[in-house]
């Protein structure tokens, strides 16, 4: 592909751990089997984000997707693997570097409500973060925030209200310019509209695509909702239980898909258009990522599942042009497993 | 046709507020037929919660019904005092709600709350009702049910809780369940587990369903009819086919048009313009014309229910026939 990436990440793992309290300390002096638990939220995942492009992260709840997110948006540090901006390791930056990678990534979240200070007024949420780093003087201010509130479809006059003065739409509409303000090149949106109306999740993707234009943004946008993610983005990273099981254009990935969780969740989107009368769910919970199961991670839940799946992680692979999957499917001589009606099960 | 399980005629229910009165319900009429699975959509605020609510008289002081009729199978519901509707609702009228959080006591077990849900209406054993309790988590399609009836619900996940409520609004085999957003937190392919076992559970047992969601295309996968709801009133209603094939109203056409799926990818989204009105301050005549297209002189006045066939609409300039 082409160059450098804007950012990549290389391997990267991100584990929570709780330690054992002291009562278990204890029980284990006394020999009870007891050790720390480990959940790997993202686990030795690649990806990477070139200039100008908008890439979709999907998958359930529990995939990893907002910490992969918030790794690469640099405010989670890695556990494992790293995380090269501009081809350089983000980890590794030192002094005005460091402080120009980390304000180049911004990250705009779900509920508004809970990223924006319910005691402080409109401009001084917008305009700490541009005042502090010395991106505009304090006479100036107001009129780099106005211009910034008015870009993104908020009426100036309302600058010196509180957070609860608005609309949820209009409350994320704020969020978006404190991102801005500080002039990032990548923007990681965190289910940004997932809380919102139809109507004003429309509004607000449309401004998301005015403001790439103009400021000639990159987008990681993280979402459940694949018809937001087909719409506007120019490359879909599907994630099962801390890994990347596929990724592709959206639209080789939505025609074409080739994991058997792709196909899942394609499959089982409810949409206007097509209406079903009978569902054929895929089987069985999302697995806790506490105890993911061996190999690979969606193989208990697999109609296609074989001896293989159970034992051994599947790589990500190339399938076609700019389409990957992690799959050992794809090995497998015969395609009918693959082309084949997928099996229901209930 | 046979006598409708629920028949909801101009029902209004209102809130007073220091700021004026928010009529959250504002003359809404419907019918459910035996057997029918009917969406109600809307986005927030457009009182289709509210609605549900109104049904099952659960309507939080100060907000109260002030007007309307509801007929449960040719019963009047609202002016039935406390301990009747008691005996109804629960057992012959079901609700499940979005977050099954607010339905379970996360003290209790789900097997004393089962039990206590089976003997609230009927006097059987409590063997008997544990029985009955553990058939019901088995209906909806929870593995071992006989031991998951001593767990608690934080030892379920999401999509089992929401499982277990499910399994509570059938003890009793209800003619009708009210569910309000009941998949709207589930991820997909939870959410289309459950939209089966519904679909599956309302056939075999002869339910009614009302389906409240913001979700047009889970309405379109599931119900037979869909009520569009916009600031408090019911715009068009009619087989979810024809509706979503020929939308009469513009609102209705809007939420359509604004699903990202519309429209070619990577092209401008059509939002509908605006936002919905504040509920103390609607338009006067239809609180739609602000936000419309159609909209002409003419639309300052009320307009009034048309009703062509299987279909109705509240609309001066409706797509009539027309596709969009």
């Amino acid at each position: 592909m082409m160059g450098t990436p804007l950012i990549e990440a290389k391997n990267v793992s991100r584990r929570f751990s709780r330690k054992l309290d002291y009562a278990e300390k204890i029980a284990r002096a006394f020999g009870a089997n007891l050790s720390e638990k480990t959940v790997h939220a993202v686990d030795e995942v690649n990806l990477a984000v070139h200039s100008g492009e908008v890439v979709g992260l999907v998958g359930e709840s529990g995939c990893g997707k907002s910490t992969l997110g918030r790794v690469m948006a640099g405010i989670m540090p890695a556990s494992g693997g790293e995380v090269r901006w501009k081809g350089r390791e983000l980890a590794g930056l030192k002094g005005p570097d460091k402080r120009q990678a980390r304000l180049a990534a911004q990250m705009i979240f779900q509920d508004p409500m809970s990223t924006l200070n319910p005691r402080k007024r409109v401009i001084d949420i917008i305009g700490e973060a541009p005042l502090v780093h010395g991106l505009v003087t304090r006479p100036a201010l107001r009129d780099y925030v106005a211009d910034l509130a008015q870009r993104v479809g908020l009426d100036p006059s309302y600058l010196d209200r509180y957070p609860h003065q608005f609309s949820g739409g209009q409350r994320q509409r704020i969020g978006i310019a404190r991102a801005l303000a500080v002039k990032p090149e990548l923007i990681v949106c965190d289910e940004s509209v997932a809380a919102l109306d139809v109507s004003i999740q429309a509004q607000i993707l449309n401004l998301f695509m005015d403001l790439r234009k103009e400021f000639g943004l990159t987008y990681l946008f993280i979402s459940h909702d694949l018809g937001v993610v087909k719409h506007i983005c120019d490359r879909v990273v599907v994630m099962y239980l801390g890994r990347i099981v596929e990724t592709g254009t959206p639209d080789e990935l939505f025609s074409n898909p080739k994991h058997p969780y792709t196909r899942a969740l394609i499959r089982e989107l409810p949409s206007i258009s097509d209406r079903r009368r009978d569902f054929t769910p895929v089987k069985g919970e999302i697995p806790s990522p506490l105890h993911p199961p061996s190999g690979c991670h969606f193989h208990p839940r697999c109609p296609h599942a074989f001896a293989r799946c159970q034992q051994e992680r599947p790589l990500l692979q190339e399938t076609g042009p700019g389409q990957a999957s992690a799959c050992h499917l794809n090995d497998e001589p015969s395609p009918a497993a693959r082309t084949g009606t997928f099996s229901t099960v209930s | 046709m046979t006598q409708p399980v629920l028949e909801v005629t101009n029902l209004s229910t209102h809130f007073p507020t220091r700021r004026g009165v928010i009529k959250a319900v504002d003359e809404v009429s419907f019918t459910v037929g035996q057997r029918e699975i009917v969406g109600l959509v809307g986005e927030s605020g457009s009182g289709k919660s509210i609605t549900g609510f109104s049904v099952l008289g659960l309507v939080d002081p100060p907000g109260r019904v002030v007007s309307g009729s509801i007929r449960f199978q040719g019963e009047e519901l609202t002016q039935l005092p406390q301990k009747a509707m008691r005996a109804i609702r629960g057992k012959r009228i079901a609700m499940i709600f979005q977050d099954p959080m607010m339905t379970l006591n996360p003290v209790l077990s789900i097997g004393t709350q089962m039990v206590e849900a089976v003997l609230a209406h009927d006097r059987v054993s409590r063997t008997e009702a544990r029985n009955r309790a553990r058939d019901a988590l088995g209906m909806v399609g929870i593995p071992s049910p006989e031991e998951r009836l001593d767990a608690y619900p934080h030892q379920f996940s999401g999509g089992m809780r929401q499982r277990v409520a499910i399994a509570i609004a059938l003890l009793h085999r209800p003619d009708l369940i009210i569910a309000d957003e009941p998949t709207t937190a589930l991820d997909v392919t939870i959410q289309s587990q459950i939209l089966y076992e519904i679909k599956r559970l309302a056939q075999e047992f002869s339910m009614a369903l009302v389906w409240i969601s913001h979700d047009l295309g889970v309405v379109a996968a599931l119900a037979d009819r869909v009520l569009v709801m916009y600031a408090g009133r019911i715009v068009e209603a009619g087989p979810v086919e024809d509706v979503l094939s020929q939308p009469a109203h513009p609102y209705t056409l809007g939420l359509m048009q604004a699903i990202p799926s519309a429209v070619p990818r990577g092209e401008p989204l059509r939002p509908i313009p605006g936002m919905a009105p504040s509920p103390l301050a609607r338009p006067s005549g239809c609180s739609f014309r602000d936000r419309c297209q159609r909209a002409t002189e003419i639309c300052s006045a009320e307009p009034r229910l048309d009703i062509l066939a299987d279909r109705e609409w509240r609309c001066f300039h409706p797509n009539e026939g027309r596709a969009a």
